[in-house]
């Protein structure tokens, strides 16, 4: 009994609170927006997800989801290098200071960070004055020239949102990465030598699958946190809209309950595959 | 063989920790073929010798041999020499099948001979039949036993064993001494095997180094070590002994110098009778006793000494017989032989 009572606020808070309002929310996209009268028909259909696979819609949802997964593996590409080093060279002093670099930009507002980018990226921002010194400029030019990737500006273009998001997400791969590569014991390390592997080997087979863990849980965060995302690519400008930004738009100006609730389904979705996926990979055997 | 090389060769070894003399001059020579155990308390540097021999460490000075070639500056994945970890150390992402293999694999053998060469290895260490579980699943026992076929798999010329039997219960620990020795035997390599347990030292090994604070007190023998103790320390550590020494050893043995007893060579007599011819003896009043089954332990004071301790085989008497003994003058004697002097008295 009195062991349930620990459970009973957090099971109140996430049963009642959030598992209740994630439901009234699917419940919604169930329901459709009468055109005419621009009111919530509360009568169950399939119609709002019909006009969820519009082709414009569905560019978004591909679009978000392939921002998702380039800014994980970049995170991923980033992070591991770091929290290999902090895990095991970095001396206690520099590891702290490598710790506190980490996470110091979470101490600071994510509008503020993500305002940043914008004065850095800009057409007349810092990036681009720089390489403009550098004479670089037609570099700059023919890369903003290319297609899907271009745009009128860095901050414009889903480059920019990409080098944002790669930022603002950082820290939360670079933390499980380090912790799990600090959890796998010495002795694992020295038993792999011993049985004849080359450093490269060991830690092939030995320390990457165990870190797996860290790296999924780190990309469960960048992946999930740039589905959902509406201030990135909103404080930047771009002109081409990500998953967040339409349902702030259809719940909102629009007042389509409906389809903004159909569109929250698709990171749950994406969400719920890819967890599967990594499962399947093993990135959980470690557990 | 002509020459007797030893399998292991320690010579002048350091190995310092900033001002922390982890291994301090330690000089040894473990033989091909035989069982040597590392016995110290913790802290005493047996690990680290340990270490230094696998190669997960090198030596602040001094030399390391395997079979007569320096081996100070190959890693480990370069000598014929494997360990069990203390902590077993399997790997929890493969099978049990899967950790065993992991020697064979990194070395390409084929699949087939790796296959047959798992199963022996885990008949051997009699656990066939777990290669598709995952580590997790095992009892730590079975996890020992699998440290033990993977470290074997590979087929080392030195197996070390770093306090392999530390986490198991006492049945389970003597059962595997008795395994492990006999894999010792049918295999003929090497085992190194370190310890802070006396009683396992000297139930396995053919021959034992007691180390201390990093230097080697002693090396022989278990009954070498047990019977005659180089020094007070491994008179103290391997097993219990009295420790005499000053106006009482000098009154008994006619010399100030310290030597020791052992408490089972010890007779309680009562007091004022007559020993055998060739015993010394001294009279006191029992202070302590401790039923232990088999054998009693008493706590003898004596005038002039530090109190002795006493252990008597309960052949004929009861519980209650030894508890009623407290509190009574008693004439310990024993043998003038059993006497042994000791180096280094504290």
């Amino acid at each position: 009994m009195r062991r349930l009572a620990l459970l009973l606020p957090p099971l109140l808070w996430l049963g009642v609170v959030y598992a209740g309002s994630l439901l009234a929310l699917v419940s919604q996209s169930f329901f459709r927006l009468d055109d005419f009268t621009g009111q919530v028909v509360r009568v169950p259909t399939l119609a709002t997800y019909r006009q969820l696979l519009t082709p414009a819609n569905v560019d978004i949802a591909v679009r978000t989801t392939v921002m998702a997964a380039l800014v994980t593996v970049a995170d991923v590409v980033l992070a591991f290098p770091l929290a290999y080093f902090m895990a095991r060279y970095a001396p206690p002093r520099l590891k702290a200071v490598l710790t506190l670099a980490v996470l110091l930009p979470l101490w600071s507002s994510y509008l503020v960070r993500v305002t940043m980018w914008k004065l850095i990226l800009a057409r007349e921002g810092v990036l681009s004055w720089g390489l403009e010194q550098a004479g670089l400029t037609p570099l700059l030019d023919r890369l903003l020239a290319l297609p899907v990737i271009g745009g009128p500006s860095l901050s414009i273009s889903p480059i920019g949102a990409f080098l944002a998001f790669t930022y603002v997400w950082l820290p939360y791969m670079v933390l499980p990465i380090q912790a799990a590569i600090e959890r796998v014991p010495r002795s694992m390390l020295d038993a792999s030598a011993d049985l004849g592997a080359l450093p490269a080997r060991t830690f092939r087979d030995v320390t990457l699958p165990l870190a797996l863990p860290g790296v999924a849980a780190g990309s469960i965060f960048t992946f999930s946190l740039t589905l959902g995302d509406f201030v990135v690519p909103g404080a930047l400008g771009n002109s081409s809209f990500f998953i967040g930004q339409a349902v702030l738009a259809h719940q909102g100006t629009a007042g389509n309950i409906p389809l903004a609730a159909a569109f929250t389904v698709i990171p749950m979705a994406v969400m719920a595959v890819y967890l599967l996926l990594a499962r399947r990979v093993g990135a959980f055997d470690a557990l | 063989m002509a020459a007797e090389r030893p399998a292991v060769s320690l010579q002048d070894v350091h190995r310092h920790f900033g001002d922390v003399r982890a291994v301090d001059g330690v000089t040894l020579q473990i033989r091909d073929g035989e069982f040597f155990a590392l016995l110290g308390p913790s802290g005493s540097g047996k690990t680290t010798c340990l270490r230094l021999i696998a190669g997960f460490d090198r030596p602040t000075a001094g030399r390391v041999e395997l079979f007569g070639a320096p081996a100070d500056h190959l890693p480990p994945y370069e000598r014929d020499v494997n360990t069990v970890f203390q902590d077993y150390a399997l790997f929890p992402h493969l099978t049990v099948g899967e950790n065993v293999a992991y020697g064979l694999t990194v070395r390409s053998v084929p699949r087939a001979e790796r296959e047959r060469r798992v199963a022996e290895a885990l008949e051997l260490v009699r656990l066939p039949g777990v290669g598709a579980r995952k580590p997790a699943q095992l009892s730590g026992g079975q996890r020992q036993r699998v440290a033990l076929a993977r470290a074997l798999v590979v087929r080392p010329r030195v197996l070390l064993l770093d306090e392999p039997l530390g986490a198991l219960d006492l049945k389970l620990r003597q059962q595997m001494q008795t395994e492990l020795k006999a894999i010792q035997e049918r295999l003929g390599i090497t085992f190194v095997h370190v310890t802070h347990d006396q009683e396992e030292a000297l139930a396995m090994s053919n021959r034992l180094a007691v180390l201390n604070q990093g230097r080697v007190e002693q090396i022989g023998t278990p009954a070498e070590v047990y019977e005659s103790p180089a020094t007070a320390f491994v008179a103290n550590f391997v097993g219990v002994s009295n420790l005499v020494q000053g106006p009482l050893a000098e009154a008994l043995a006619g010399s100030p110098a310290a030597f020791t007893v052992r408490p089972e060579k010890i007779s309680l007599l009562e007091a004022g009778a007559a020993a055998p011819a060739g015993c010394c003896t001294v009279d006191g009043r029992i202070q302590d006793v401790v039923y232990l089954g088999p054998h009693t332990r008493y706590v003898v004071e004596v005038a002039g000494g530090a109190p002795f301790t006493v252990l008597e085989q309960n052949r004929e008497r009861t519980s209650g017989d030894v508890q009623a003994a407290r509190g009574r003058p008693v004439r310990l004697a024993w043998p003038r032989d059993a006497n042994r002097p000791v180096g280094g008295a504290s």
